[in-house]
Parts: C-alpha cells; structure tokens; sequence
C-alpha cells in the first residue's frame, strides 16, 4: 500500500479485508461469531486507514477476536486490555483502538481498570460480550450471573448480587453507554458504529448467548417471537414506545418509571422521550434498573455526552509545555539549579 | 567577620579550625523541616566545592505525633574536602531540635562529638512525649559530648517578631534559624540558601523575607552568643574538573530516562502509581512535558505496567517505575512484555521488605524477585547503578539495553540511592550512547517474529505501519510467525530463544573492572548501593598492605562475560549485601565459587567499618578494627 493509497484510498476496503488469516475457534452457534462478523463489516465505514486500527483484548473467550481481525491486534493479559489501551492511544492519539472484553474479564478481574478508564474518558470503544458466564474455564458463574444460578462452581445457587454494567458505566462517569444483542445484527451494527465514532470512552455492552455453558440466557426477551414485547429499544428524540403493536410505553412517575397502555387518554405525548445527551447521569441510571420481566429490555444508547478526552488533554498539555517553555534543551535541563565549575 | 577573614565573638577572634571531613546529622520532629535544612546544607556544600554524601531518614508517617520518637526525621550530610563515597559511618555533630530526636539519635553521636540542642523544647510535656524521665540537659547524661545549648525555638520567634506572620508560621521557620548557626559554624555562605528562598517563595514575600531573616539570625546568632570555643573550616575538595551539580539519584534517573528520550528521538511515556521511594521519578518526569514527555498517573500499578507496555507497543520509549510491593504487582504484566517481545523500562527503586515492610528505609532483597520473580522461564535485562551519579548512566543503558534487544530491563535502584545526593558531573550530550532503534516497515519481508542474527531480537513493528498489520500476546508464539502455538517443539524452542536474546546480551555490555591489584587475596564483590561502603573499606585495607580488590556488578542479567575470570583470579570472593545472600546465590550457583557472605538487612546501608571488619576477618588485619 503506498502513503497515497492510505490517505486517499482509490479501493473503497471491504469486510474481507480485516478478516485475518487465522482460522476462528469459538464453539460453533457462539454468540461471539455474530460480534465478529458485525465488527469486520463496520471496519470500512469507519474510514479510517487499517493500519490505524488496533484490538486490544484481556482473557477470555471474547478476547480472542483480535486474532481474526486483520488489524493491529493484542491480545493481553487477564482484564488489563484497558490499560494498555490507555497507554497506547495516550501516545498514539490517531490510532482508533478498540478494547474487546467479557463480563469475567471486564468486571471481575479488570473491574479497577475499567472503572477507571471510563472516568478518564481515554479515546476508546470497549465492546463487552456479556454471555453471564465463565466460558473459556468451562462454566463458573461470572459477576454478571444471576442471583441463585446453579453453575459448576456454584452448584447450590450463586449467592453473588451481580453487577450491572450499564449502571457500572454510568456509575463511573462514560460519557457513552449503550447495549446490543448479538443476534439482532442491525442493531449491534449501529450500536458499534455509534460507540466507534463517539468522542472519548464509548461502553458497548452486547448481549451474547454461551451455547455450551449458559445457552438461552437472554431468549426470554431477545427471541426473534417475543422481542417486539419484552425490548425496549431507546431512540434518542422519541418516545418510549413498544410491543409489537407499539402501544405500549414507558412513563415516569417522579423517579419510578412505569409500563402504560396507550390509548383511553394516555397518548405518546406522556411517555418518556429519550434523551441521550442529558448532563445528569441520573436518568440514564435508571433506565439502566429496568430489566425483563419487570420492564422490557432496554436496548440502544443510553446515554452520549460530549467531554474532552484524557488523550486529548494530555497532547494539549505537551503542546502547550512546547509552546510557553519551548522544545526541551536537554543541556540545560541537567544543568538546573546550582551549579559549580571545578577548574 | 573580621578583616583577616576569622571570626568573631565579641572578645576577640575565634579560632578556625581546619578539617577534611564532617558530617553532621540533622535530627527534629517531622514537621521541623530537617529534610529542607539538610537538602540545603548539602547544597551549599556542594557549590562551595566539597565532596558530598548525604543519607536522609524520615518516618513512613507524614505526621507522627509531634514530640515523639516515630515522629523524629534526620538527615545526615557528609562534606569534605577529599573523595568521599558514603554519608559518613556515624556523625560528628549532632543538631537535635526536640527530646524525642536526642533520644532517637544520641547514641549514634560518638562520645565527644558535637551536640547542638535546641534547649526550648525540653519542656516538661516533651519530655515526656520522648520517654525521658528526667531533663537529660540537667542530669548530668550528656557530660560525655560537648554540648551547645542553643535556645533555636525562642530565637526564631524574636527575630520574627515584627514578621507579620503568626505564632505557628514564625515557629516552622526554626529549621532555618539553625541552618544558618551551621552556616556559621562551618563558614558556608547563605547566598545560595538565599537564592532559592527567593525562587521557593517569591510569591509570598512576607514567608520568603521571615525565613531570609531568620536563617541571617541564626548565622548572627553564633557570631555573638559566645556558645562556640572555635570555628571550623572544611576546604574545596580536588574533584576532577568539569562542570558539576548537587543531585540525588531519583533525580538523576528521571534526567537519565529523559537523555534516553533525547538520544533515540523517541517520545518518553511513564505510567506509574505513587510509592515510596519512586514517586520522585514521577514528580521529576511530570516537569519535562516540553520535551514530550508524557505521564500517567495510573489507577494502579498493574494498570501503570500496562500502559507503559502500551505505549511500547506503539514505539514510544514505554517506561514504569515503582518498589518492592509494586513489582510483585507488576510481575504478571513483566510476563507479557517478555512474551511479546518490547523495549520495557521498569524502574525499580528498592525499599525494606516482605510486604509494605519499611517504605522509607533501604534493602537490596529485590534482586531475586527481579530475576525470577514470574511465572514461566521469563528472563529480563537488569542493570543497577551503583552510585546516585550512575543513575543518570545506568537509565540510559536500560533504554539502550532493552530497544536494542526488544526486551523489558529492569533499572534496579534502591532508597538510598534514590534520596542520596553527590556532587554530579554534567557530561556532554555528545559523549553519552546513541540508542537506534530500527522500526519495522517493509511488508514484504516482514514476520513478527523474525530475529536479527546477531541480536535475536524480533522487528519494533508498530501500529500505523501500513501492510504490517499482526497480532501478539501472551500466547506461546509459533517462531517466525508469531501466530498462537501450542506445538511442544516450538514451545521448547522459543523458551530457549527468549533465554538466549537476553544472554548474548553479555555482548554488548562492558567487561567487570576490577578495582585495585588484578589478583590476589580477597576480591570484594558487590552489586548496587554498597558500592561507597565497599569502596571505602577496601582503600583503608589496602592501605594496611593487604591483597584486597573491589569488582562491582553493575550488569546483573545477564552478568559481563567475564565474571568467571574475574573470580578465579582470587583465593578469596566477600559479598556484602543488604540482603540474606542473593547475589552470592547466584554466583555461587553459576560459577560454583565459595564466596563468602556479608549480610546485612536492617533497613540501613552498610558502615563502612562492618565491611573493613570482614575484610580483616577473612585475610587476616594488621591491627584491629571494633565494630
């Protein structure tokens, strides 16, 4: 590829262009082919020259898509993805760099780090396959499990509160936080797009069956049969709206929301309208409480602010330090301070 | 002054005494500022043109209660007008500003020594705080020192009275009101303490024009007040010529990560998370964002090894730093770096161990986990200074070392290097190492785990490079391809590999220098911070006439080809160290020689009369040497 090519490219890159040569390992009927596939297909759209793309990844089933990618690709250490990351676009501010990671590799090992990446708002889309299970080590209940689920490692019942990660990413200041499913790949195709593009850390949960170990875990609501009813897909600007007939919505009563039936006087005009772009993370939180089969599943982007991003502010400073200081005179940086001639 | 230059008291000139060395031990509570009096005492000295050592020791507590002995902080300085290598054995004078630091302290001071005491706080109330059951001014326990009775709290307070700041303010300046009755005392000038009053704070002219009066009281005070028989002298030391600066060695790495950055026009990254006694490098750094420097203050130390890692990835020089608990911490992101093969720096600044052990007091127990201390056959580059100056090198060789050879090299400092200062000699940009580092860019030829021939290190392919597009890990590599492998062949080959880049090393470092007769008796080997100790006490054992040489390791994975020569070329190997044997352990295991241990683990740095002492133990002493 010649530098004229990468900056103005003549052939438009398809899909196969970042599918690696490594053949793919993932259990057959894995969730995780969809991501894959979703996430090859967004790659030319994000016009951004291949060379310039990186995966970073931790442990873990999810962890290993870097290897099918034909990008830059790392695949790390147990739940530490995020600060390399950090590290490398904190230097190389032009690369996009992705964090792929799992609920065990996210939120158990690597909680600290994706807490704190979220917070200092590092240019970086994280795509967190949540399947609700330990996969790769063939079965443990993860902190995403629910309560009381019988697992290899639990087989009386988790008796772990799990975690909730859109409220974990709420809690810790993303400034873009939304959630997909693996199956509906329209979705999950928008729902990357939107987190790849957005400005600063962008938090993807993806909803993601474990066939062998936690197979149909989230079929209640995500089922082709039933999703219309049981999920609640936020769209910024309109009303909460669902049911496959759509006349059902959500309202809030003061910090409660709540299911009404459109019609006998409750129109669209008493639903909630999403908002993405709220300041207060309060709202976005709780939409984040609501779950089936309380609630329908909400699905989409929770929440989307604009903040300056910690590698952006880190280059400012250093451009700035240039041009109050001037470029660094190493001669006479060593010779700070007091000093003497010994003839 | 008078015009023949001597002194006076009032009744005439005092006379000077001259001396070559002196070393004088701060000692007051943590919140007296014996750090800041020390610093600048050293300083002074330094610029005044002697030789310099200086060991501080402050408690882990930011406050300990104030009065009491865990709250006591000292600083010893040692100036002289010859060579010196160590802060001094024991003091010569001690300046004790509370009961609790004359309790802390004393018996360090020799029987005669100095001992200037700030008589204001011997109150009742601290008397207590410190233990002391009766006032040790009045009962008669100090008649073996000579005892200056200095009343420092009150007049501070007087000279400050028209100050316009308050009680407690006016009170923290008494550190200076005694720097400046030393200054006196050993006829240094005030000028560069003034000089950096007026930078520190100008900006608040009533504590910059306090702290200048008061520092003149106390130089005034020892004019007129009568308390000294004498004054003292201690003349320019010969250090060769150049051009020189007062610096301690965690300012002196900081300096040297930035010359590595100057000479290999790479961008310097530093991810790190405060700890004793590192966080001065990341201070230091922090300052140098003009040169592109970037740092991290990272949310942990395994999040600060992997953005340095990171940051690596993306060919900038990827630099951490940290002590002995944050090592262990770091040890599994260590592992990845060796696996995926990039130019890591880990600044590892040694303290008191196992676990938080004793933060601000120095150990060399590090040296093993540094080694071995991670999962797998895991080998590392480690080099160690030996001395606050060799900092600034030895940061470079680590940079050098490891984009050279694409592998993660450990700097291994320790505290007392860290926070000790010495007079630096600049050196010229000119004549420090180039560091090239060969960026990957041809897509034809390239395969992410290639080797050079000579080197065996693999390419710097980085992010950005167009058609290089690959992937690493912490997976077993396949050779060449460094695609994912779990073939037991390849396993074994690539372990033997990554054990091999790190050993032909031996390469490219210098030979072990033996210091002193190229044979003979006893060779004393070290590694690290001893190296002042050990040098003092192998001079005054050749001074007796015994056959005594010094080598100091300051390449220590892999070692310098010859260390095996060296060894065989004496009847005799001592290895003091501050640990339970580590280096002997490993010399002993490779080169099957008997050496002989010195080991101490007290938190402290050797004296040198203790290595003098096993000196003589083993080739037999002229005459004796108590301990």
């Amino acid at each position: 590829m010649t530098t004229e090519t990468r900056d103005n490219p003549i052939i438009p890159l398809q899909r196969k262009d970042f599918v690696s040569d490594q053949e793919v390992r993932w259990c057959p009927g894995c969730g995780d082919y969809s991501i894959l596939a979703q996430t090859q297909k967004l790659m030319p759209d994000l016009g951004v020259p291949r060379e310039n793309i990186v995966f970073i990844s931790g442990i873990g089933c999810s962890s290993r898509l870097p290897y099918y990618m034909n990008t830059y690709g790392f695949h790390s250490i147990h739940g530490r993805a995020p600060t390399i990351a950090s590290g490398l676009k904190m230097t190389r501010p032009e690369l996009q760099v992705f964090v792929i990671t799992g609920d065990g590799d996210g939120l158990s090992i690597g909680g600290n780090h994706l807490l704190h990446v979220m917070r200092r708002n590092v240019d970086l889309t994280i795509v967190l396959f949540n399947n609700r299970i330990y996969g790769l080590t063939k079965g443990q209940y993860s902190p995403t499990s629910e309560f009381g689920k019988r697992t290899k490692s639990s087989p009386l019942g988790s008796i772990d509160y799990p975690l909730n990660p859109i409220s974990v990413a709420i809690g810790s200041e993303a400034t873009f936080a939304a959630r997909s499913l693996d199956i509906d790949q329209a979705h999950l195709m928008r729902t990357l797009e939107r987190g790849a593009k957005h400005k600063g850390t962008s938090f993807i949960e993806v909803y993601q069956n474990c066939n062998v170990f936690n197979d149909g875990a989230y079929m209640e609501f995500a089922d082709k049969s039933v999703r219309a009813d049981r999920v609640l897909f936020l769209e910024h600007g309109k009303p909460m709206v669902f049911g496959k007939d759509g006349d059902k919505g959500i309202r809030l009563n003061g910090m409660q929301p709540e299911i009404v039936q459109l019609g006998n006087g409750v129109t669209e005009a008493d639903l909630l309208v999403h908002d993405e772009t709220r300041a207060d993370p309060s709202y976005a939180f709780i939409l984040s409480r609501m779950h089936w089969p309380e609630f329908p599943e909400p699905l989409g982007i929770f929440r989307a602010i604009e903040r300056p991003t910690y590698d952006a502010m880190m280059q400012d400073q250093v451009d700035e330090a240039r041009k109050t200081m001037g470029e660094g005179d190493l001669a006479a940086m060593m010779a700070e301070g007091d000093t003497w001639i010994v003839e | 002054m008078t015009q023949d230059g001597s002194k006076t008291n009032g009744h005439g000139p005092l006379p000077v005494e001259e001396l070559d060395r002196v070393t004088i031990r701060f000692a007051g509570d943590s919140g007296d500022g014996m750090q800041l009096a020390g610093l600048q005492f050293t300083n002074t000295s330094a610029v005044f043109g002697n030789d310099v050592s200086t060991i501080p020791d402050f408690p882990a507590e930011i406050r300990a209660p104030a009065g009491s002995i865990p709250g006591v902080s000292a600083f010893q300085v040692s100036f002289s007008s010859y060579d010196i290598h160590t802060p001094g054995d024991e003091p010569d004078v001690l300046v004790a500003m509370n009961p609790a630091a004359l309790k802390a302290h004393l018996a360090d001071l020799p029987k005669g020594g100095l001992l200037i005491v700030n008589t204001d706080e011997f109150t009742e109330a601290n008397l207590k705080k410190a233990v002391y059951p009766a006032n040790p001014l009045e009962d008669g326990s100090l008649a073996g020192w000579r005892v200056i009775r200095a009343p420092i709290t009150t007049m501070n307070a007087r000279a400050l009275k028209e100050s316009g700041l308050n009680t407690k303010q006016i009170d923290r300046s008494k550190n200076l009101f005694a720097l400046g009755l030393m200054f006196w005392l050993y006829e240094r000038p005030i000028e560069p303490t003034v000089r950096w009053i007026n930078d520190k704070f100008g900006k608040n002219p009533q504590v910059r024009d306090a702290n200048i009066a008061t520092m003149k009281a106390g130089y005034n005070f020892g004019e007129t007040a009568e308390l000294f028989p004498a004054t003292y002298r201690v003349p320019p030391a010969h250090l060769p010529p150049g051009h020189y600066r007062n610096v301690t060695g965690n300012e002196l790495t900081a300096l040297g990560f930035l010359a590595a950055s100057k000479l290999s026009g790479l961008p310097l990254f530093y991810g790190s998370y405060p700890i004793t006694p590192a966080s001065d490098i990341l201070q230091e750094l922090a300052r140098f964002k003009n040169f592109g420097v970037k740092t991290f203050q990272a949310e942990d130390e395994i999040a600060a090894i992997g953005s340095a890692i990171g940051a690596a990835f993306g060919g900038s020089l990827g630099l951490t730093g940290t002590s002995g608990p944050g090592l262990a911490l770091k040890s599994e992101a260590l592992g990845l770096a060796v696996m995926v093969e990039v130019p890591l720096v880990v600044a590892m600044v040694q303290r008191s161990g196992p676990s938080t052990g004793m933060p601000t007091k120095t150990d060399q127990a590090d040296l093993l986990q540094s080694m071995f201390g991670r999962n797998g056959e895991c080998q590392v580059a480690i080099v160690a200074p030996a001395t606050p100056a060799e900092c600034f090198d030895m940061a470079i060789e680590a940079f050098r070392i490891a984009v050279t050879h694409m592998t993660p090299t450990i700097f291994l400092s320790d505290g007392y290097l860290g926070t000790g200062a010495e007079p630096w000699r600049i050196p010229n940009i000119a004549d420090l190492p180039r560091i090239e580092a060969k960026f990957a860019s041809d897509p034809a030829r390239f395969k992410p785990y290639a080797r050079d021939p000579e080197t065996l290190a693999r390419e710097w392919a980085i992010p950005g490079t167009p058609g290089l597009e690959h992937r690493i890990g912490g997976l077993e590599k396949a050779d060449i391809t460094g695609n994912v492998s779990y073939d037991a062949e390849n396993h074994n080959k690539m372990v033997h590999l990554r054990a091999e880049k790190v050993a032909r090393i031996e390469n490219d470092i210098p030979e072990l220098e033996i210091e002193g007769p190229q044979s003979g008796e006893l060779l004393v080997l070290g590694w690290g911070s001893t190296y002042g100790a050990i040098y003092t006490a192998v001079q005054r054992a050749q001074a007796r006439g015994l056959s005594v040489s010094q080598a100091h390791i300051r390449y220590l994975s892999p070692f310098p080809r010859n260390v095996g020569d060296v060894l065989s070329r004496f009847d005799k190997v001592l290895i003091p160290e501050l640990n339970l044997g580590q280096l002997s352990l490993l010399i002993r295991a490779k080169f099957l020689v008997d050496a002989q241990t010195l080991n101490k683990v007290s938190g402290r740095p050797f004296l040198t009369r203790e290595i003098e002492a096993k000196i003589y133990e083993l080739v037999g002493a002229g005459s004796k040497v108590s301990v």
